[in-house]
């Protein structure tokens, strides 16, 4: 079931205030954040934001296309290296 | 002979249901095209006058998004999923299912046939 219409999007606030912070002072600048429900924005649009994808942060450029997704949308937390065979074997070493 | 938005409509069926051929027309749009129409639901397609035919084409043309037009309007909103490299877009390229199915089994509808795996053994039966 959808959020209700009432409430409108969610947002991260901490975040939205950085963001809003960033834009009045004109700067660009990569920001972690755990919030992967937040929902993108159109303030967001142009920023780099490092999402969290239980691992590490994950870099997401946000474009226009992207508002109204949510963040973790971007940042995927499964890797799938592949089944069985040397193929497999050779790059689940490589990291 | 009826033709609508580009589609042969079945002859022999009631026109209810040979709306439906109509990408785009399901039964309940199917239903409302026809009482907006003012045509009886009962008639087949081949007993329709001319005029029943063109309002229904009408209808058709300015109130729903069908056929060519429709199946691109999907393609582009997946074409966009895939674009910005969201999860769905992801799911979308590798060809597996996009809403959270399991893929342990099943999920053969959107993965297609099975395709045999090089050197996997039965497991043995008893």
């Amino acid at each position: 079931m959808p959020r209700s219409v009432k409430k409108g999007p969610y947002i991260d606030e901490k975040l939205l205030l950085k963001i809003d912070g960033m834009n009045s002072r004109n700067e660009k600048k990569v920001i972690r954040t755990w919030a992967r429900s937040s929902t993108i924005s159109p303030d967001f649009v142009g920023h780099t934001i490092a999402v969290h994808n239980g691992n590490k942060f994950v870099p997401v450029y946000i474009t226009e296309n992207m508002v109204g997704h949510k963040l973790g949308e971007f940042s995927p937390t499964r890797l799938f290296r592949g089944h069985g065979g040397k193929l497999a074997d050779k790059r689940s070493k490589v990291r | 002979m009826a033709r609508i938005a580009g589609v042969d409509l079945p002859r022999n069926k009631r026109i209810e249901i040979a709306l439906t051929y109509i990408f785009g027309v399901g039964d309940s749009r199917a239903r409302e095209i026809i009482e907006a129409a003012g045509v009886d639901p009962d008639t087949r397609t081949q007993d329709l006058s001319e005029e029943d035919v063109s309002r229904l084409r009408g209808e058709i043309e300015q109130r729903f998004k069908v056929e060519g037009a429709l199946r691109t309007e999907v393609s582009m909103n997946i074409k966009r999923l895939m674009d910005i490299g969201s999860y769905r877009g992801v799911r979308h390229r590798r060809g597996l299912p996009v809403r959270g199915q399991r893929t342990h089994t099943n999920a053969r509808t959107h993965k297609g046939k099975k395709r045999a795996i090089t050197g996997k053994k039965k497991p043995p039966r008893k």
